[in-house]
């Protein structure tokens, strides 16, 4: 019996040892895959446990969080929701993040390493760091100003400080809300259902992921193309270009809208924005440099973050002499988002210098220590400063005495390019209004803020949609603002 | 001649003199140090959840403490010689067990389980003294083996009487307390196996046909006991209690092995536990699905409703990794039904991590190792049957449910002993503890320095 009982007592070590081995498999072996299973909500917990990090927009939070009492803790909240929406983009513990919300989420989470005292903190502490903020380069004047100036309408403004590449506002409309996507109620899906069956789409980013034909504002592109090319060397002399120009290879006759285009110089054609000159000048400098010229402003390039992902503008590079003509005055498959053609008025404006955008200043930790600083931007020659100051006098010509006077500021130098963009089958759509723009103080060295404003005005008799009546305003209007908000900073 | 007889002593001593020592004070150390930790763990979870030291610390202390002491002193009065450490074990199995339901609590607020464990817990340490004060030797037993199981049927079969409680009829409800008669069950069930099987080992180990290498006990031998088994198990699958059935009959394997000696025993009844479980699992939905999450515990996950209870316990214990999150600071409390009872080691896992789950089931294995050592150390066969019995009965019930929540078998419902939620369980559990008291202080009295025959 002795050696039946050991023999028992053996079998129960057995399950013992089997016990044992098991748990160090589930808690050691598969516990990675276990805590990675997007089923287990308590990184979900973890991660609403305590309060997200702010956005900043000079120097006051735009967001907040809001203790629900429910297992998901804290629920994002917004302060100008509407206003900054196409900024914050939303945090929803539903459905994701979006735009600075996704992009800065680790600082806002508190997971980023760079928030921790000291590397591998919270792998060693199993704990997350308070959330961190993310300081904006939004000019909260110019976004207020924008925002206004839509109305409400559907269109999309962005605006950046050329000499940097700060984004000083980015606005789209119609907009929504994001504070209703926050939680995870009934409502939440409800609201989440009602903005994605909204035909106006208000959660569409329209100044960084909506492209649109530019138009004739894709005039600046063609003409610093053949200043830099040197096709055009005086911009008095005439082009000999005929009116109506007939789309080489084909028997369409391109006309333009106004008379006097016929020789006109390129001075008169740019503040008059003859199309038959333009798309003469663009053939005549050809897809190589038309491509060069247009892809160093940032056409055709995928990889541009603000840090969100830029909806890429294109400027077809396989195409035939008539469609290099459409394409060089901004129709045919060139499109761009407002952003890109913000950036053209930039490059313009800084000696023909581009720095890539951004929207992040720099990120702190929850009590403010600085964690991460937005250094010195890439600086890109898009054209030879000569052309540079040639296009500047250009687009002085076309607020002065052309198009686009509407934008004019008093004691202020502005430089701008309408454009009327139409679309659809047929171009039966109604045309979108464009304006580009810079502005500088007389006093001022270079210009302070460059500006681009796309209106897809659907109420507007078709007539009316030029980009001077109708989007010049708005941009006068945050070049405006950006120009008296910070008359007070020395430089 | 004085110093012939002198050599002759010397040279054979008595076997009396030889006596094991006593080793109370051993036991009450101990004891001491695991009512600390358990009001240790009962502070950190009010300083992990609001900063301070829960208000009731010091009356949960002293209330652990006196019963604890009382049972030191019933064990020092009446069984001076019993194992010393299984009382401090089980004392701190149920203090720890205490700590985690209180700490669950704290997520159900509406749902509160600690203050009623905490009576059955006196409960259960009052039966533990009337045990070890009454029973002056656990051999006396062996004459109420009928009565036993007897007493054992009636109780499966009372909750028939009663309405089924989450699918399952073993519970019977009275004044807002519900029991689990079947509980009561495993013990007297123990009792009586082991009085029949020391009583008829020999004809069970030695008479029959021998088919092929396989000796057949007679129809005499085997016709009650068969039947008793049969009667048992058919009760708890009419009950839907599965676990409990599986138990009984492991135990009866084990012990007809031991008492025995005969591997045919094991192969007959590992080929009847197949043909149990083929059976059920085909034909009972319950088990079923129970087989199939065992099989694939994410496959609701797959199928886009969320994950079912074994998958959140598994994130339980993995998110427990070695060194666990901290009493009071996990979220165990997302298994939702039966956390506190089924799955109480989940909190376990997850909290005090690999480090503690492990040192829990060292407990345990260390509570059934000095029950096989009080056997080895018995002389006479009921005794050792009984002991072994009630080793066993602890052991298999750790290896069903922690294998159950940790997905190493077919999860099936069952209270870890000291630890869940459940009053009867408690109550079980300090009666086998008890008898596991008396029957070690007969071994140890007895104890000569020989290996038992």
């Amino acid at each position: 019996m002795t050696r039946h009982i050991r023999h028992a007592a053996g079998f129960c070590a057995l399950l013992l040892l089997a016990l044992l081995v098991n748990a160090a498999r589930v808690q050691v072996v598969q516990a990675g895959s276990y805590d990675a299973n997007p089923a287990n909500r308590r990184v979900a917990i973890a991660r609403y446990g305590q309060p997200r990090g702010d956005i900043l927009v000079a120097g006051e939070p735009v967001t907040g969080s809001r203790d629900s009492g429910q297992q998901l803790r804290y629920e994002r909240t917004y302060v100008n929701g509407p206003l900054y929406a196409p900024v914050t983009g939303f945090a929803s513990q539903e459905y994701g993040t979006t735009l600075l919300e996704h992009a800065q989420d680790g600082v806002l989470s508190g997971t980023d390493p760079l928030l921790t005292p000291l590397p591998l903190w919270h792998g060693l502490t199993r704990s997350l760091s308070p959330g961190g903020h993310v300081v904006t380069t939004l000019d909260p004047a110019a976004q207020q100003a924008a925002y206004e100036g839509l109305d409400g309408r559907k269109g999309a403004v962005a605006a950046v400080e050329p000499s940097t590449g700060r984004i000083l506002a980015l606005v789209s409309t119609p907009s929504y809300d994001p504070s209703v996507l926050s939680g995870n109620a009934a409502a939440t899906e409800r609201s989440w259902e009602r903005l994605n069956s909204d035909p106006d789409k208000p959660m569409l980013n329209r100044a960084v992921r909506q492209t649109y034909p530019p138009g004739s504002t894709f005039k600046v592109v063609t003409a610093a193309a053949a200043l830099d090319a040197g096709v055009v060397t005086d911009l008095d002399r005439p082009t000999r270009s005929p009116d109506p120009y007939r789309l080489p290879g084909t028997r369409t006759w391109l006309m333009n809208e106004g008379d006097g285009c016929a020789d006109a110089p390129l001075r008169d054609a740019f503040e008059w924005s003859c199309n038959t000159v333009f798309a003469k000048l663009g053939v005549n400098v050809g897809v190589t440099g038309m491509t060069r010229t247009a892809q160093a402003f940032g056409f055709n390039d995928r990889a541009l973050r603000v840090p969100f992902s830029v909806a890429r503008s294109t400027f077809d590079t396989s195409v035939d002499k008539a469609q290099l003509a459409l394409s060089s005055i901004g129709q045919y498959n060139t499109r761009a988002t407002p952003l890109q053609m913000a950036m053209v008025a930039s490059a313009v404006a800084d000696g023909g210098q581009l720095r890539e955008p951004y929207l992040v200043e720099r990120t702190t930790t929850a009590d403010g220590r600085t964690a991460w600083t937005a250094g010195p931007r890439a600086v890109r020659q898009v054209m030879r400063p000569e052309t540079a100051d040639l296009m500047k006098e250009l687009m002085e010509g076309v607020v002065t005495e052309g198009t686009g006077t509407n934008a004019a500021i008093p004691g202020a130098i502005v430089g701008g390019k309408t454009g009327t963009a139409q679309h659809g089958v047929g171009n039966a759509g109604t045309p979108y209004a464009w304006f580009v723009s810079w502005a500088r103080r007389e006093e001022d060295l270079t210009p302070r803020v460059a500006v681009a404003v796309v209106v897809e005005d659907g109420s507007a008799h078709r007539g009316e949609i030029t980009g001077g009546g109708v989007a010049a305003p708005i941009a006068r209007a945050v070049m405006e603002a950006v120009l008296n908000s910070r008359s007070g900073s020395g430089g | 001649m004085t110093n012939a007889g002198t050599t002759v002593v010397q040279a054979d001593p008595p076997a009396r003199a030889v006596r094991l020592p006593r080793r109370r004070g051993i036991e009450l150390a101990l004891i001491v140090l695991a009512v600390l930790l358990s009001v240790y763990g009962y502070c950190a979870v009010g300083l992990a959840r609001y900063g301070t030291v829960p208000p009731g610390a010091a009356g949960y202390g002293a209330g652990l403490g006196v019963l604890a002491l009382l049972a030191h002193l019933a064990v020092r009065l009446r069984a001076p010689y019993a194992d010393p450490l299984l009382l401090p074990i089980g004392v701190l199995l149920n203090g720890l067990g205490l700590v985690l339901i209180y700490r669950l609590d704290l997520e159900t607020p509406g749902d509160r389980a600690a203050p009623t464990q905490l009576v059955w817990s006196t409960l259960g340490v009052t039966l533990f003294i009337v045990v070890v004060l009454m029973l002056r030797d656990h051999r006396w037993l062996q004459r109420y083996s009928y009565v036993c199981v007897a007493a054992a049927l009636v109780l499966l079969l009372l909750p028939i009487l009663f309405p089924a409680v989450n699918g399952a009829r073993i519970w019977i409800r009275i004044a807002g307390f519900s029991i689990q008669p079947g509980e009561f069950a495993k013990v007297l069930l123990a009792v009586f196996f082991a009085a029949y099987l020391a009583a008829n080992r020999s004809a069970l180990a030695y008479t029959g046909r021998r088919i092929w290498f396989v000796r057949l006990p007679t129809g005499r031998v085997l016709g009650p006991i068969l039947a008793i088994w049969l009667l048992s198990v058919g009760v708890l699958v009419l009950e839907r209690d599965l676990g409990t059935s599986l138990l009984f009959f492991g135990q009866f394997v084990v012990l007809l092995y031991v008492a025995t000696g005969r591997t045919g025993w094991i192969a007959v009844g590992l080929l009847l536990a197949c043909l149990g479980a083929v059976a059920v699992g085909r034909l009972e939905p319950h088990v079923h699905s129970r087989v199939e999450d065992w099989l694939h515990p994410f496959a609701s996950i797959d199928a886009g409703l969320g994950p079912g209870q074994l998958a959140q316990s598994l994130f339980a214990f993995a998110a427990g990794g070695v060194l666990g999150t901290g009493l009071g600071l996990g979220h165990s409390v997302l298994i939702g039904f039966a956390v506190k009872s089924d799955f109480i080691l989940a909190t376990a896992g997850e909290e005090l991590g690999l480090a503690g789950l492990c040192a829990i089931f060292l407990l345990y294995g260390l509570l059934v190792e000095r029950g096989y050592r009080a056997g080895l150390a018995l002389r006479d066969p009921f005794g050792r049957l009984l002991a072994v019995g009630l080793a066993s009965l602890i052991a298999l019930q750790v290896f069903v449910i922690a294998g159950g929540v940790t997905g190493l078998i077919p999860l099936t419902g069952m209270a870890m002993p000291f630890l869940a939620q459940g009053g009867s369980s408690v109550v079980t559990n300090w009666a086998t503890v008890a008898l596991l008291i008396r029957v070690s202080h007969t071994a140890r009295r007895e104890y000569d320095g020989e290996v038992a025959p």
